[in-house]
């Protein structure tokens, strides 16, 4: 898990430098200089899957900003706008209340960051410092849990939901996996990579449990909350089946079952879905350039334990 | 089932909770310790807090409850909204339920009926397709990109974030792309004609559609786990590189006979979770076939088929439950047959 934090995120070494200066000093990883060809080999692909992997979203961004009267199916494409306009964007909030569903998608999305921060934190707690009978057991129901594969109860979900009333409510989108049994069991793995000696002295110097969580414990497990954050959110703003499934109502839909919406009415006005796409990528576009190193934890964490 | 047992477990254990831990109070001291490994210094602070008398003993005793207070909202959560639907959907499969009719119990004949159902059959090819092509392209494409962007050379650090950005997107936004990209007029088509190529109509025919949708899947599916794969390579060991080299093997020998056995628990680990996911998928093929399912709903999947049986005011929870029984026990499966692979290949 560590180990690809400090892949992922480390910031190439400054001894590398000089090699911007045209002079080939760029050395592997057994300090054997590395020879120009292959340098350039290795730039040439990466620019190479730079494109595949980037372009797609930079045609998009750039067919929003076209004009009405530019002709976006020309062959050969043209990649920049003639006279880039924010025309498309007034339109698709004219045609959808865009700003409506992104304000929904943003309460959901912060309110399951809160409720897996809280709900993660305090169970995965219990998990793997309290002990109680009936512990064991309550791991295994998490353990379980984790192994459901959601799509698979969407049908279910959504009678219990309509039991409960919340059906076409966003409380109803939110609550499925406002505590997910993943960050539970992330934060227990957290929780038990501690030290137990400090909360122990405090825990003798007759701190409560509370204080022992709150001040001790949960300073210490800082760097997975921030993940189980990060990938709450974003597991919130870009969800689609479940969203689909239990919002019936127009008014209460999410940015990504909006974008659907749009896309299945306004299929031919391509400037307008672009736009729109453009709507809903953003934040996350934005969020991930910020805290990329989270990001990319989150990703081994998550695959240990998935 | 199991699960439910264990939900059950867990829920007569609150009840069970202040007897023991008063029991406990008496017995081992630090009973609020972590059992284990850690048993040798436990075992000095435990006698510690023993010695504090009335003090210890008020902290141990709110102790009792605050394990399940901690544990609950997790617990009903993951309850009600995981475990709960998981059991109801085991058990409406054999009813007859539809989305506002009570249902009586059917036995097999939902079974019996996927038995003769063309849709179902269609969506077990395509979701079972999607596994075939899918998975062990995301097991070797991103161990190749892995290998590229792991030398720190300059400016790597934005390239890996480069590469990661279609994870961060939203699948609608992904698929709303590519349908534009992949359109009868869109940049795919206008670069293969600038290059005298014909148009292809990835989005008009059944199996380009599926194919496409793949793509996309593939694409999103790199960066995620180009990540992992930087993990394991920079936990294989140098001096197997340097021995190899010397020993004459070039780049290709050594990728083979080096790197591949090294991350190859990685590897597993990949096939097991896209394997897992791509059995389930959903959201590329409705997005870019439409919630139909393409053209005469060849390309509908098995979750899509879920969803399109299971929802609306007439829906069909039964036999929609039997569908998801379906998935339920091809994703065991095919873990299971993942990780015997993983076996086999040790031996």
């Amino acid at each position: 898990m560590a180990a690809s934090r400090t892949t992922a995120g480390a910031p190439a070494p400054t001894e590398q430098r000089p090699a911007r200066k045209g002079r080939t000093r760029v050395r592997d990883e057994n300090g054997r200089r590395m020879p120009l060809w292959e340098l350039i080999l290795r730039y040439a692909l990466l620019l190479g899957v730079l494109a595949l992997m980037i372009g797609p979203f930079l045609w998009q961004l750039s067919t929003s900003l076209k004009g009405p009267h530019e002709n976006i199916f020309s062959s050969p494409p043209s990649f920049l706008p003639s006279d880039p306009t924010l025309h498309n964007y007034t339109r698709v909030a004219d045609t959808i209340p865009v700003w409506d569903y992104a304000l929904n998608s943003l309460k959901v999305a912060a309110a399951n960051v809160f409720t897996n921060c809280v709900g993660a934190a305090l169970a995965g707690y219990a998990l793997a410092r309290l002990r109680y009978r009936g512990r064991k057991a309550a791991t295994l129901v998490f353990i379980l849990a984790m192994l459901v594969p959601v799509e698979g109860i969407i049908i279910a979900q959504f009678t219990t939901m309509r039991d409960l009333g919340l059906n076409n409510t966003l409380m109803g989108v939110l609550l499925p996996g406002c505590v997910s049994a993943l960050n539970v069991l992330l934060m227990r793995n957290a929780f038990l990579n501690l030290p137990y000696e400090v909360e122990e002295a405090a825990f003798v110097d007759g701190a409560n449990v509370w204080q022992r969580f709150f001040r001790i414990a949960l300073p210490a497990v800082k760097g997975t909350l921030a993940v189980v954050a990060i990938f709450a959110f974003m597991g919130a703003w870009d969800d689609f089946l479940w969203p689909l499934i239990v919002l019936s109502d127009p008014d209460k839909f999410t940015l990504t079952i909006g974008l659907n919406y749009l896309h299945g009415t306004f299929a031919n006005d391509e400037r307008l879905v672009a736009a729109g796409t453009v709507i809903a990528v953003l934040p996350l576009i934005v969020l991930f350039a910020c805290l990329q190193r989270y990001f990319f934890r989150g990703v081994g964490e998550g695959a240990v334990k998935g | 089932m199991k699960s439910q047992g264990a939900a059950a477990a867990a829920t007569a254990g609150t009840g069970a909770v202040p007897a023991t831990a008063r029991g406990r109070r008496t017995g081992a001291p630090g009973g609020a310790g972590k059992r284990g490994d850690r048993g040798g210094a436990r075992g000095t602070a435990g006698n510690g807090s023993n010695g504090q008398g009335p003090a210890g003993r008020r902290v141990r005793r709110q102790l009792v409850t605050s394990p399940w207070l901690f544990a609950a909202p997790g617990l009903a959560i993951v309850g009600v909204f995981i475990l709960y639907p998981f059991v109801s959907t085991v058990v409406n499969s054999f009813t007859d339920k539809r989305q506002l009719i009570e249902g009586k119990y059917v036995g097999l004949a939902n079974f019996r009926e996927l038995l003769h159902d063309d849709m179902f059959w269609i969506g077990l090819r395509n979701s079972t397709l999607y596994v075939l092509v899918v998975v062990p392209a995301l097991v070797v494409l991103p161990l190749l990109l892995a290998l590229l962007v792991q030398k720190q050379i300059p400016g790597i650090t934005f390239f890996r974030s480069a590469f990661y950005t279609p994870v961060v997107a939203s699948i609608v936004v992904v698929g709303l792309i590519w349908v534009w990209m992949l359109d009868e007029r869109g940049l795919v088509n206008a670069v293969l004609e600038a290059v005298g190529a014909d148009k292809v109509g990835f989005l008009s025919d059944q199996w380009l559609l599926l194919f496409s949708a793949m793509a996309v899947t593939v694409w999103k599916g790199l960066g995620y786990y180009m990540i992992i794969y930087l993990a394991a390579l920079a936990n294989v060991p140098r001096e197997l590189h340097e021995a190899a080299a010397v020993d004459g093997a070039g780049p290709v020998r050594r990728f083979l006979s080096v790197t591949v056995p090294a991350v190859r628990s990685t590897m597993v680990l990949v096939a097991a979770l896209s394997s897992v996911a791509a059995f389930k998928v959903f959201s590329e093929v409705y997005l870019m076939a439409g919630p139909t399912g393409g053209p005469a709903g060849e390309d509908t999947t098995l979750v899509m088929l879920v969803q399109r049986t299971g929802t609306g005011l007439t829906g069909r929870v039964g036999y929609a439950s039997a569908i998801s029984v379906v998935i339920f026990v091809v994703t065991v499966a095919l873990m299971l047959l993942v990780l015997r692979a993983d076996r086999k290949e040790d031996a």
